[in-house]
């Protein structure tokens, strides 16, 4: 070996040239195992750049969306107010513009769609855009002046009916059938989520919006001259609960049910529910990632240059000091930790990419911003970076401060005693290879625990991906199938007297109809306060009943108030206290109600109350704006037919339908996000056995090739490495399955929200399926490292000492 | 060379014909071996010597099977051992040829007498452990671990381990050679002993004259060649030797 440079060179970055060939010979020597090595640190990377950069594009997407096309900042709707109204909602202060037009929910009759569809008619000035919540034009124009049957219709709704302009279809407005022509489709920013009345997931099959010309609406309305809804641009700074004081004050004789500000404003609530749900997934999530795949980096380069020590004992003997020792082996270190970096940095940015494309795609946002923020890379790189060296310098330190003589001596003599297993009968029993593996473990028990933990990690992140699977199927059972005995909810265009009920029951096919109320309320405790709805329902009801998710039909008390449990706790009540509860719409009425039941439900956080209680409180009689229905399936198309010739339907939800929206909505979105964390998880697994068994190798060739000598066969040898290794495992993967559950109750509680609680379920089959995939990569392993022993230099180990 | 006619009378054992090996590294190509006739009769024990790198080792792992020639033929009893593939290799070491090296490449985790039922554990008609472990004296610490043992004591257990299976040549490359003499010479006892009570063909390669006394035949090595050989007219104790 060279030592010349070595004496009179700072260890800084100064190349010391015959150390430098040795570390780029290691590394080519090690090519395998900094491949493996690379892969974990990789995937650490890789899952945090992608989660951070995706989330970052889709809240900066949304951002210039809603700035490019003026989406309002402020929104109220009004039974009907006269637009002389507007000159006086301009002057508050804070307001920039103000958008005033009509909005109605109309039965659409398109034909080849048996189903009732529910359009939402939005008017917009002839010939022009509208001052806010401006369209983004996708395909032919907006309607003209003088041609009131001409709309336009959202992407979305366009797209599942195969609509284009040209096409033709009908709706019951105001009573009346008429026929609209298609000019042109659009995308808006108000209708991002474009979700239908008490609907949970968007169905563009059975709710659309579309645009048309303000005075169609208001000749088909008899609202010349007034508007029923809003939307406000404010001034930059302008605190928007000021603006909706004042202009709650002057809506409110003309039946405002209370202006919203954007954040609450549905399309947006829903999004920005979903961002915040990203989120939580992608810090927790890649934190849990970076951090195993941290410390599994950690412990393999330590096992790793824990085998160089002799080396280390040599290169001090020819007077390198511990720092030039220490240095080196950094570069070595960062170079694999660079490969793994560079190869994270590269997926997780295109992996971003991708998974920002399928949100836009889902989103139909017109415009894409993918700017991923340079700090992301460079805090993955810190903390694999940091972590690795941390792992390996560790044991460099431990080599380097031996004296040399040591060093270079075989490690620490391993000296096997006697123990309590070791000497008793039950060893007896067992053939000298297993004796070898029992006693191994028993010598290094911290070496084995730690690949048993490295492989525990991987199971673990892959059951905590996995688990969402089984958690969104929980929730649709609990919800859809467990809570909801109808069919189908049929909303009313506005409150109706009971005989409605009767109509109902009389329908073809209908076998049972019960009514429902429903109405906004802004709750009141103490400071706390929630704006949401009650829903008003019979007693003993057979169909909408109130199901708690431990499995429990909840009864509804004829006084008094059902809250969720989550509702409860953002109020902070409990049963037996009071909330002022003030009603925005009708007569407007507030009262102070008895909280007395609470129920536990993993979407939304309604709030139920009896039904004839209901009333009293609006002070109106026997009244509904829901009819729930159980129906025979048979006779579907009549009863189709039926609704939509009634004017009074505004809105028809199937609950068949709903669960599929649910379905492909959690489909196209977050577990397209899992299935990357899976893959990660599995890279994870595969790194972590293959480095260990590789390292056990390195440490153990020696012996194996004794064994060679003596005569034993290839699965023979193999049986003493695979079988430490398939014992580790063994106890790793149980390990596994515990801290996966750990880890997906962690993830679940962090992402409850107002609009889900995600119970934490985990099947068997998810625990096998990550047992098996990582049972996979330890074989995919072994199979290389089995290729490997096949292939052991018996000379060239007999050769050397120890 | 002629044959002596003690020699014809014997049988051979082992027998290595043409034998050569080449290692191509780098830019030259090494010829470790350049056309080897050797036998190895039933019974006898030979001694190798030669200056360090001519070749021996890359001899004795041929014959031993650990290794294969670039050309020649190594042929045991009747069975030619050159054309066999991987597992003929191993059925060959398994259960006919004894190995003892340098580094005694025991295993840490077994005890001595473990590190003997290692191999008896897989040969058809072995000793008990504990009786070669007293063939070379150690009779006594059959349970120490290897770190308990010193070299020389190691180094017989390593022969023990080698002979308990009871094989039809037993091997040895500089078993001396990481040990001070008067430990040497128990271990040259040891070998000596087995050669005589068991009357296993036995070679021993070392690059120390003193101990070709205790052959029946002294083989000289050079530059891959096979220089001389010639047969002691006694053998020695070899704890008359000295050095
Ligand atoms: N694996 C190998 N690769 C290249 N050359 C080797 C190898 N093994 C041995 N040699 C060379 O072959 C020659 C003979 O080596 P060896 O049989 O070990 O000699 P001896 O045992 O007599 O000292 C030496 O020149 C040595 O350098
Ligand atoms: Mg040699």
């Amino acid at each position: 070996m060279e030592v010349e440079g070595a004496a009179h060179r700072t260890p800084w970055g100064d190349p010391v040239r015959a150390l430098n060939k040795k570390l780029v010979r290691n590394l080519w020597k090690l090519r395998g195992q900094v491949l493996a090595i690379a892969i974990v640190i990789a995937s650490g990377v890789a899952v945090l750049v992608m989660s951070l950069s995706a989330l970052q594009a889709l809240t900066e997407t949304t951002e210039a969306y809603y700035e490019r096309q003026r989406f309002g900042e402020v929104f109220a709707s009004v039974k009907r107010a006269p637009q002389r109204l507007i000159e006086q909602i301009r002057t508050i202060p804070g307001v920039r513009s103000v958008d005033h037009r009509i909005k109605y929910l109309a039965t659409l009759s398109i034909e080849g769609f048996e189903e009732p569809v529910i359009g939402q008619l939005v008017s917009i000035p002839e010939g022009a855009q509208p001052k806010l919540n401006q369209l983004v034009l996708r395909e032919g124009r907006l309607v003209s002046p003088g041609h009131p049957d001409e709309v336009v219709l959202s992407e979305p709704f366009a797209d599942a009916h195969g609509m284009q302009p040209g096409d033709s279809f009908q709706a019951l407005m105001n009573s009346n059938l008429r026929t609209l022509t298609v000019v042109g489709v659009a995308l808006s920013p108000e209708y991002v989520y474009t979700i239908g009345p008490g609907a949970l997931m968007p169905d563009d099959h059975r709710f659309g919006v579309m645009w048309i010309g303000r005075e169609a609406l208001e000749a088909a309305y008899d609202l010349d001259g007034a508007f029923n809804d809003l939307s406000l641009g404010l001034l930059h700074g302008t605190n928007p609960q000021d603006v909706i004081e004042r202009l709650d004050q002057l809506l409110e004789r003309y039946g405002g049910t209370g202006a919203i500000p954007r954040a609450e404003q549905i399309s947006n609530w829903f999004l920005m529910n979903e961002i915040e749900m990203q989120k939580t997934m992608s810090t927790i999530l890649p934190t849990i990632f970076l951090a195993v795949a941290a410390f599994l980096s950690n412990m393999v380069l330590g096992r790793l240059i824990a085998t160089d020590r002799s080396e280390i004992g040599l290169m001090k003997a020819f007077g390198y000091s511990n720092r030039q020792v220490g240095w080196h082996y950094a570069k070595l270190v960062m170079a694999m930790a660079g490969v793994g970096i560079i190869l994270g940095w590269a997926a997780g940015a295109w992996l971003g990419r991708v998974n920002t494309e399928i949100y836009a795609e889902f989103y139909r946002f017109p415009l894409l911003i993918f700017r991923p923020d340079p700090g992301v890379f460079a805090i993955g790189a810190m903390v694999s970076l940091i972590a690795a060296l941390a792992g390996s310098l560790g044991a460099v330190r431990r080599a380097a401060n031996l004296p040399p003589a040591e060093a270079m001596m075989p490690p620490a003599p391993p000296l096997y005693r006697k123990t309590r297993i070791s000497g008793s009968r039950f060893i007896l029993w067992l053939d000298q290879p297993t004796r070898i593996i029992l006693r191994q473990i028993v010598r290094a028990p911290f070496k084995a625990l730690f690949t048993s933990i490295g492989i525990a990690c991987s199971v673990a992140v892959m059951i905590m991906a996995l688990q969402w699977l089984d958690s969104i199927e929980k929730i649709v059972d609990v919800f859809f199938h467990d809570a909801q005995r109808q069919d189908m909810m049929v909303g009313l265009v506005e409150t109706q007297s009971d005989t409605t009920l009767l109509e109902f029951r009389r329908m073809p096919g209908v076998l049972a109809a019960e009514p429902m109320r429903a109405a906004s309320v802004e709750f009141h405790a103490g400071t706390r306060t929630h704006r949401g709805a009650i829903e008003g329902i019979p007693d003993d009801p057979q169909l909408q009943r109130v199901y708690d998710a431990g499995g429990r039909v909840v009864q509804l008390p004829p006084e008094g108030l059902l809250l969720s449990t989550a509702l409860a706790e953002k109020l902070n009540l409990d049963i037996g206290d009071r909330v002022q509860v003030d009603v925005l719409e009708g007569r407007r009425p507030k009262r102070t109600i008895p909280v007395v039941d609470l129920y536990e439900t993993y979407i939304g956080m309604t709030a139920y109350m009896n039904i004839d209680a209901f009333n009293r409180m609006m002070g109106e009689r026997g009244s509904l704006e829901y009819v729930t229905l159980l129906v025979d399936d048979s006779r579907l198309p009549a009863l189709y037919k039926e609704l939509k010739a009634l004017p009074k339907v505004a809105a028809v939800t199937l609950k068949d339908a709903a669960v599929r929206e649910f379905n492909k909505t959690m489909a196209e979105t977050i577990l397209i996000y899992i299935s990357f964390f899976a893959a990660f998880a599995c890279a994870l697994g595969f790194g972590v056995v293959y480095n260990s068994t590789r390292i056990a190798l390195s440490e153990r060739g020696r012996e194996l090739a004794t064994l060679r000598v003596l005569g034993f066969h290839r699965g023979e040898i193999s049986y003493i490495l695979l079988g430490e290794a398939g014992l580790l495992i063994l106890v790793g993967l149980p390990l596994g399955v515990l801290t996966g559950a750990g880890l997906g109750w962690f993830m679940t509680s962090a992402m409850d929200s107002e609009l889900y609680r995600i119970p934490l379920v985990i099947k068997a089959s998810t625990n096998a399926i990550a047992v098996l995939v990582t049972l996979a990569a330890t074989l995919l392993s072994a199979a290389v490292v089995r290729n490997r022993l096949d292939h052991l230099d018996l000379i060239a180990v007999l050769k050397t000492r120890e | 060379m002629s044959p002596s006619i003690k020699a014809e009378q014997q049988s051979i054992t082992l027998e290595g014909r043409s034998l050569t090996k080449t290692y191509h590294t780098g830019a030259v190509d090494v010829h470790a071996l350049r056309g080897v006739d050797i036998s190895l009769y039933e019974g006898e024990l030979v001694v190798l010597l030669g200056p360090s790198g001519s070749g021996k080792s890359t001899l004795l792992n041929i014959l031993g099977g650990l290794d294969s020639p670039s050309s020649g033929r190594v042929r045991f009893r009747d069975t030619e051992i050159t054309d066999g593939d991987e597992s003929v290799l191993t059925h060959y070491r398994r259960f006919h040829v004894g190995f003892v090296f340098q580094f005694y490449n025991l295993i840490p985790s077994l005890t001595a007498s473990e590190n003997v039922s290692l191999v008896t554990e897989i040969a058809t008609d072995p000793m008990d452990p504990a009786e070669a472990l007293t063939l070379v004296g150690l009779g006594e610490r059959l349970g120490h671990f290897p770190a308990q043992l010193s070299g020389g004591e190691q180094q017989r257990v390593a022969i023990a381990r080698a002979i308990a299976k009871r094989p039809d040549v037993l091997l040895c490359d500089e078993p001396t050679g990481a040990l001070d003499s008067e430990t040497g010479i128990l271990v040259l006892e040891a070998i000596e002993r087995v050669n005589r009570e068991l009357g296993t063909t036995t070679a021993v390669i070392t690059h120390n004259t003193v101990i070709g006394e205790m052959a029946d035949r002294v083989i000289h090595f050079g530059d891959g060649h096979v220089v001389s050989s010639e047969r002691n007219a006694t053998r020695r104790a070899a704890g008359e030797l000295s050095w």
